[in-house]
């Protein structure tokens, strides 16, 4: 007898449908498998065994014979077990349904018949419900996770008996269902807020612009001064995330298994920070089991590079392209996977070695050469990336204890948001969201000067001894100030805001 | 046209009329000219002269001898700074009794900021390090030292703030052409040269003993504050700490051993009220206090908006660079003190960085350039 059960597997982060059939003849019991499974897949074979003995099925003796197809395409994981389990059980007429080919099934197997939860459900569901499946079985723990795709019937189950008995007629299990709607409304709050941060007006202007046009930032500042407090709440002024953005990091949290179980979606924008020791394919992914890194799971977020020069080198040479074109390109044999990274990075970096310079209240015993040799490290790649150098000096007693009311984070969002649809609008059909990803083509398009400001730049190339790197980036980030008061003219003071961004261009930095 | 100086000069030359009587005749004539045309029944009918005050008005030989005046302080390289100058120190203009002309050697700053070191003249080796090495300090903080170039103290005063390359001013009781004390030749050459001489008298008045007096007032007048550092019983420094104290001005003194008859004078000063000084602190943070008074920023806005150096700015490039006077700020404390925005702060510091007149430290700290 021979059957046929639909199964889904990754490529990157998106779903494809995978074929499990299933041959069952007369001759020598056997149990084989074809196909590119990889080991976890190969194993699978005790655990089908086991899991069908063990919810008083029959497990047939004869010659089995399991193929994955397409069968060119590299198999992964142990959502393949319910299926092929089923495949057994259909072949030998355990369970008998005519429209089998409308249902797709996912989910591991433990021995004693109870289905797992597995990686990636979001994805796998998705592209069921794009390859036309009506229904989906698979973990209950995976449920709310798949819940969010609407279009076909998710039903979840907890053991392997659950399935025959639904499938035969004798219990069906019941749809599982969400409501999007309640929880994207519900879960949009953060736990950390803007207005925890004291003082600090400079520095929160300065992340307000970053937020408004996706710009890269790096906070210079002595240990303690707030770096990454202040960096952990840039999420919150961030546009908040449509269904679309929720949907696709999701994916990526699905296929990379950091999704807390029982989460539908993730609806607030992801904030990573790797430590510094990371290895480089931790961070932009990959690896013989590929596996989206850092840069994607902080894709539509917050990417947090603290202590920035301690960053291996490679590390942030390998962080450069992506930071470029959004995504992650990862050459395997057969195939070439995608994996997103828009990121908004910011890093972090103490102003000298011993860390002091800036904190008035310390003393810094490094010299002055010393001072400037500390962050002239940061050049090269990833500073070629950055639009906005920040300066962050630890706040007074007095300030950290004001009882001032500081601006919430849903108002700086709002504004926020405000600003980035006027680019959206900008860019609209050209593939590019915010001012950040401006071209050096499209920057001499959108973001003329008139001779005021060119005078202006000019003048100050000359007497601030900018760097020439600085120029597109002053541009871009001065086309946002203009944005955030819906200016559709660069003006002088906007092209001057700018120039304030740009301290490690400067000779500020080289020691006095 | 005549020179319109002359008749300042005139005015300064009048026996018997002092910086009261000037200063009412200028509040009634607006302008010396008017003075020197003034008919004798008009000045008549003015209470605070005496009849021998209008025989000097309109005495010819006495106006004739303004153009020799005239002549010889040009001869002496001597500048007249007027009560209407731009120039005329704020501090000094709003005393009771101002000098309505201050002859001047050297150069005078708008934007100076002025506190008084004195002390005795016969002054123990205490004293005179002290002296030293408090108008070091204070150079420190951009403040210009005022003393009397007297022995002792006042020399020592002037010496501590030269040496580190501070700018200094001397208020003398005689006219610029005159150098007294004597010995001090080298000092008031050097104190031209980083800062000025000034003085009430027209060159070649000698330095009696009444011009001192209100020599002192002039000292204190023009200052923020006036630090007493040794001053015996009836030390004329006392007379400067009076005037001080009457014109609404900090009094600072320098504590010392109770035996020595050099300090009584300043531990008086102490136990009456004026504030000890036991380091730079002490007067910083006096001064400080009256820096943040409304009073203060008129004075500040004021002037800048007349200076040279700030000609071209705007309202609020003037505003933001005045607030960086008194010292250094982080962008934060601007944006507190102007009250204007973050973004309009950001701006405005560069612009002036780029027109020089001020300069970014690391940490987003900004100074005044010149
Ligand atoms: N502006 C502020 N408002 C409120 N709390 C602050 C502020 N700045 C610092 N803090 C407090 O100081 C703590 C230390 O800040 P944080 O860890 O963010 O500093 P950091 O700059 O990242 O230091 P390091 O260089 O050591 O990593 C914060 O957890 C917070 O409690
Ligand atoms: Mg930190
Ligand atoms: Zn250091």
């Amino acid at each position: 007898m021979l059957s046929k059960i639909k199964s889904l597997g990754l490529m990157g982060i998106d779903g494809c449908i995978v074929l499990v059939e299933t041959d069952i003849s007369k001759g020598l019991p056997s149990f084989d498998m074809v196909g590119l499974g990889d080991t976890a897949v190969k194993e699978s074979k005790e655990r089908v065994r086991a899991a069908i003995k063990n919810a008083d099925l029959d497990f047939p003796i004869k010659r089995i014979t399991i193929n994955l197809a397409p069968a060119d395409k590299k198999k992964e994981g142990s959502a393949f077990d319910l299926p092929i389990a089923l495949g057994i059980l259909a072949a030998t007429e355990q369970v008998n349904i005519k429209d089998i080919e409308n249902y797709g099934f996912l989910g591991e197997l433990s021995l004693d018949g109870e289905i797992k939860p597995v990686k990636g459900i979001l994805p796998m569901v998705i592209s069921a419900r794009e390859n036309g499946l009506k229904s989906i079985i698979l973990p209950l723990e995976n449920a709310d996770e798949a819940a969010v795709v609407n279009g076909l019937n998710i039903l979840p189950a907890g053991s392997i008996k659950d399935v025959v008995n639904h499938l035969n007629g004798l219990k069906k299990i019941n749809k599982y269902s969400v409501d999007i709607d309640n929880i994207f409304r519900n879960n949009i709050s953060y736990d950390v807020d803007f207005s925890d941060v004291k003082g600090q007006e400079t520095v929160k202007r300065a992340l307000e612009v970053a937020a408004s046009g996706a710009h890269n930032c790096v906070m210079i500042g002595s240990p303690g001064c707030g770096k990454t407090m202040i960096a952990r709440r840039l999420p919150t002024i961030l546009p908040s995330m449509t269904f679309e953005e929720a949907l696709e990091v999701t994916k990526i949290h699905s296929i990379a298994g950091t999704l807390a179980t029982n989460t539908s979606l993730i609806t607030q924008r992801p904030f990573r920070a790797p430590h510094h020791t990371i290895s480089n394919v931790s961070l932009v992914g990959g690896g013989r089991h590929p596996k989206p890194g850092e840069i994607s799971l902080a894709h539509y977020g917050v990417l947090f590079l603290d202590e920035l020069p301690e960053f291996n080198r490679s590390a942030l040479e390998v962080l450069r392209q992506p930071l470029e074109d959004g995504v992650v390109t990862i050459s395997r044999i057969n195939a070439t996977l995608t994996y997103p990274a828009r990121t908004t990075l910011i890093c972090a970096a103490n102003p000298c070695k011993c860390g002091n310079y800036l904190d008035h209240s310390k003393e810094c015993t490094c010299t002055p050469k010393q001072i400037g040799q500390y962050l002239s490290k940061l050049s090269g790649p990833l500073l070629d990336r950055i639009d906005l150098h920040i300066e962050v000096s630890s706040i007074q007693y007095k300030d950290l204890d004001s009882k001032k009311e500081e601006e919430k984070s849903s108002d700086v969002r709002e504004r926020v948001n405000r600003t980035r649809k006027i680019q959206q609008e900008r860019y609209k059909g050209m593939n590019i969201y915010s001012n950040a990803e401006l071209s050096p083509a499209m920057i001499k398009k959108y973001c003329k000067l008139d001779v005021q400001c060119k005078n202006i730049l000019e003048n100050a190339f000359e007497r601030l001894g900018l760097s020439a790197r600085a120029h597109g980036r002053i541009l871009k980030v001065a086309r946002t100030i203009a944005d955030m008061e819906e200016c559709q003219d660069i003006k002088t003071h906007h092209l001057l805001e700018a120039i304030q961004y740009r301290s490690l261009d400067r000779k500020i930095w080289s020691g006095q | 046209m005549v020179d319109n100086k002359q008749y300042w000069v005139w005015l300064s030359s009048l026996p018997g009329i002092g910086a009261v009587k000037s200063k009412a005749l200028l509040n009634h004539f607006e302008d010396p000219y008017n003075i020197w045309n003034a008919k004798e029944n008009e000045l008549n009918k003015l209470p605070f002269l005496t009849s021998k005050d209008v025989g000097n008005l309109i005495n010819i030989k006495i106006k004739e001898s303004a153009k020799i005046h005239l002549d010889n302080i040009f001869k002496n390289n001597i500048k007249i700074l007027t009560i209407n100058d731009e120039l005329y120190p704020y501090y000094l203009k709003n005393i009771y009794d101002p000098p309505s002309v201050l002859y001047v050697k050297g150069d005078i700053r708008i934007n100076d900021k002025y506190i008084a070191v004195v002390g005795s003249r016969k002054a123990t080796s205490y004293g005179l390090s002290m002296a030293h090495t408090i108008s070091c300090e204070l150079s420190r903080y951009g403040i210009t030292v005022v003393s009397g170039m007297a022995r002792g103290i006042d020399s020592y005063a002037h010496k501590g703030i030269l040496s580190v390359g501070g700018r200094t001013i001397a208020v003398l009781g005689c006219g610029l052409d005159i150098v007294y004390p004597n010995e001090n030749k080298k000092l008031m050459d050097s104190i031209i040269e980083n800062g000025a001489c000034v003085s009430e008298y027209l060159p070649g008045i000698a330095p009696l003993a009444n011009n001192f007096p209100a020599r002192n007032r002039i000292i204190s007048g023009i200052s923020l504050g006036v630090i007493v550092i040794e001053a015996g019983e009836r030390s004329g420094s006392l007379i400067t700490a009076n005037f001080a104290l009457d014109q609404g001005r900090e009094v600072f003194a320098l504590p010392g051993n109770v035996c020595s008859i050099n300090s009584t004078g300043t531990n008086r000063l102490i136990k009456e009220g004026a504030k000890m000084v036991t380091g730079i602190e002490d007067i910083l943070e006096e001064i400080n206090i009256s820096f943040s008074n409304e009073n203060m920023e008129n004075f500040f806005t004021g002037s800048f908006a007349n200076d040279k150096l700030f000609k071209d700015l705007d309202k609020e490039e003037i505003k933001i660079a005045s607030c960086l006077k008194t010292e250094p700020l982080h962008i934060d404390n601007i944006s507190k003190k102007t009250g204007f925005s973050i973004q309009l702060v950001s701006s405005v510091l560069i612009m002036l960085e780029l027109k020089g007149i001020v300069e970014q430290l690391p940490g987003k700290i900004y100074k005044l350039k010149y």
